[in-house]
């Protein structure tokens, strides 16, 4: 068993099969425990941490906003569940010694330079883009992608769709040009 | 409870997808680009493994469904935007965290920057409330009852296309 957790890598099927499992025991045990299932998710977490950090600066606001008070700007399940995520993997990395120090990946240097200052850049727009898309679609590829189409809803299908849609097409112009 | 339940969930699965290699850059990036079947590989086996015991339990009684309301506009929009800015930033909310757990520190930066895009979208949240939201929505419905039929067959479908899919990308090595 120690073995096992100590592997480099799991195949993605096993480490997928997991998740599936996982997913199921976290809504039997919330329904029993807690009185309501908890399907995984991740993106409403950063509505109400950053609800919770604007309101160092200015409570009203946050108490006036009909998305913040949809929210419910607190603590929850969800916000421990993050935090969790980051512990699971500092874990996993170091049983398994893959911990990667990285600045700039590969990919986005050959594309665009060794600048980290430029890479981060990248990566904060990126992250105001992908979280304000996330929310208007209602999820990300964790609650919509995973836990809603393991429920087959509707919304769910559509949401990964266009997720892989834009992604794959953005992708293509942003690094794909030495390719070609 | 609820916090300390929440946490080892996490753990698990931050445990999970750190093994399964979807945290890293290469991999998310590498499947937009069409090269690298890793993180569909990953996703495609939760997802049919978790729908087999979640309807198993669903018609036993012990849980309830919880699917997300269907937007049509504002799932097509902002799916299409989450998908502009998960190329740019090459990691979703979820594997963000644990990118930066396993050294990627990159991805602190994508952090933040979610924290300011949450915040952007809480304060112009009433105006898409009342424009975008409110196109094309169907309330929260599931494939089985949008045809009226057992959800058993639509699984047996999603197994069927799956392991094709596995299958094919094996062969092509992908």
């Amino acid at each position: 068993m120690a073995k096992f957790f100590k592997m480099a890598v799991w195949s993605p099927y096993v480490a997928g099969a997991l998740v599936g499992l996982l997913a199921l025991a976290s809504v039997l045990i919330t329904t029993v425990v807690l009185d309501k299932g908890q399907y995984l998710g991740a993106s409403t977490t950063f509505v109400r941490a950053a609800g919770l950090l604007e309101q160092v600066v200015d409570a009203d606001k946050v108490a006036i906003n009909a998305y913040y008070q949809s929210k419910k700007v607190k603590v929850d399940w969800q916000m421990l569940f993050v935090v969790g995520i980051f512990i699971g993997a500092f874990v996993s990395a170091r049983l398994g010694k893959t911990q990667h120090s990285e600045s700039v990946p590969q990919i986005w240097s050959e594309r665009f330079g060794h600048s980290s200052i430029f890479r981060a850049l990248g990566a904060f727009i990126g992250g105001v883009i992908l979280i304000f898309g996330a929310r208007m679609a209602g999820g990300c590829p964790s609650g919509h992608g995973m836990s809603g189409n393991m429920q087959l809803a509707v919304s769910s299908l559509l949401a990964l769709l266009c997720f892989m849609v834009g992604g794959i097409a953005t992708a293509r112009f942003l690094y794909r040009k030495g390719d070609r | 409870m609820e916090w300390i339940i929440g946490l080892f969930t996490g753990v698990a699965f931050g445990f999970m997808l750190q093994k399964g290699q979807v945290l890293r850059f290469e991999k998310q990036i590498g499947f937009m680009l069409l090269k690298d079947m890793t993180i569909i590989k990953f996703m495609f086996t939760a997802v049919l493994v978790g729908m087999v015991g979640i309807y198993s339990c669903h018609q036993l009684g012990w849980i309830a469904l919880s699917p997300k309301a269907t937007h049509v506009v504002a799932i097509v929009l902002g799916g299409l935007i989450f998908g502009i800015g998960w190329a740019i930033a090459g990691f979703c909310p979820g594997t963000a965290v644990g990118a930066l757990a396993e050294g990627r520190w990159h991805a602190l930066w994508a952090l933040l920057g979610m924290l300011v895009g949450a915040a952007l979208y809480a304060h112009i949240y009433p105006f898409i409330k009342d424009n975008i939201l409110s196109w094309g929505s169907f309330g929260k419905i599931t494939l089985p009852q949008l045809l009226n039929i057992s959800p058993w067959p639509i699984i047996g479908v999603w197994i069927v296309v799956g392991v094709g899919f596995f299958i094919w990308a094996e062969k092509k090595g992908l």
